[in-house]
């Protein structure tokens, strides 16, 4: 059997990378690609649990998880797309009209 | 070491792995790519966990539905193409100071407050789809049918956003 430990450092990794993609790159759809990397990190805490308490709650909210990404990526990279069209970029940085 | 550790640290390293060089690589088809391992080995990993539903879930949905509308985005907008020049000053060192702050709390978290019981005896059936179903259609009825609300409302409104207004005539 795998020791907890190994599951919480593997998940608190995971998070750590996708908080810093998000933080250094500018890029809206790399951005949006480190949520979903922070969701995975949570999801795999989930599963570790679930297993070592033997209840399968932590697996059913792994199942809600991806469904709330799913309806995240739909709407997300349809912004995206809207964004692209109208302003010619997805960088971030580039969308500063209401900047005072 | 039994069989269980060493297939977790093989595949939770290939997966970190896979994060880092989506993190870092420049070109974002690459990145999807990356973010693909990342995902199939988590797939693996969550079998490892007893959890077989949930690895074809992350398979069919992240792997195989969320990626690839990732990467028609990425090739409909021709991102691969442009260039990535970050405009970070004093944001890069503030980020990685940031990075080690979270990473060490949650560690020393991990390694000192927390205890856990030994693992639970599980059946045979955990975590298939049998089990998971009478969880799920039992217990988390009304988040379940929530859920269905969520995805109609992302639905209409995905559809709403991309939808090009006809020019009146």
């Amino acid at each position: 059997m795998i020791p907890l430990a190994y599951p919480i450092l593997l998940s608190a990794l995971l998070f750590t990378v996708g908080v810093v993609g998000v933080m250094l790159r500018r890029n809206a759809i790399m951005m949006f690609m480190c949520v979903e990397l922070m969701l995975n990190a949570a999801n795999i805490l989930f599963v570790a649990f679930a297993r070592n308490f033997g209840q399968l709650d932590g697996q059913v909210f792994v199942f809600f998880v991806i469904t709330v990404a799913a309806a995240e990526v739909a709407v997300g990279l349809a912004l995206i797309v809207a964004i692209f069209r109208t302003r010619g970029s997805i960088e971030v940085d580039d969308l500063r009209d209401l900047q005072g | 070491m039994n069989l269980e550790t060493i297939l977790f640290l093989v595949l939770g390293g290939v997966a970190l792995a896979a994060a880092i060089a989506m993190v870092i690589t420049r070109n974002m088809v690459h990145s999807a790519l990356f973010m693909v391992v990342v995902f199939l080995a988590t797939a693996v990993l969550y079998l490892v966990y007893q959890a077989p539903l949930l690895a074809m879930l992350q398979i069919t949905v992240y792997a195989g539905g969320i990626m690839v509308l990732f990467l028609f985005v990425i090739m409909l907008i021709g991102a691969e193409k442009m260039s990535h020049v970050e405009n970070l000053r004093w944001q890069r060192p503030l980020a990685f100071g940031l990075m080690a702050a979270l990473l060490a709390e949650t560690v020393y978290v991990a390694a000192t407050r927390l205890q856990f019981p030994p693992p639970a005896a599980i059946g045979p059936d955990f975590g298939g789809p049998k089990a998971i179903g009478l969880v799920l259609f039992n217990q988390y009825l009304l988040p379940f049918e929530v859920t269905s609300v969520l995805l109609l409302a992302a639905m209409v409104g995905s559809i709403a956003l991309t939808v090009r207004k006809e020019k009146s005539r």
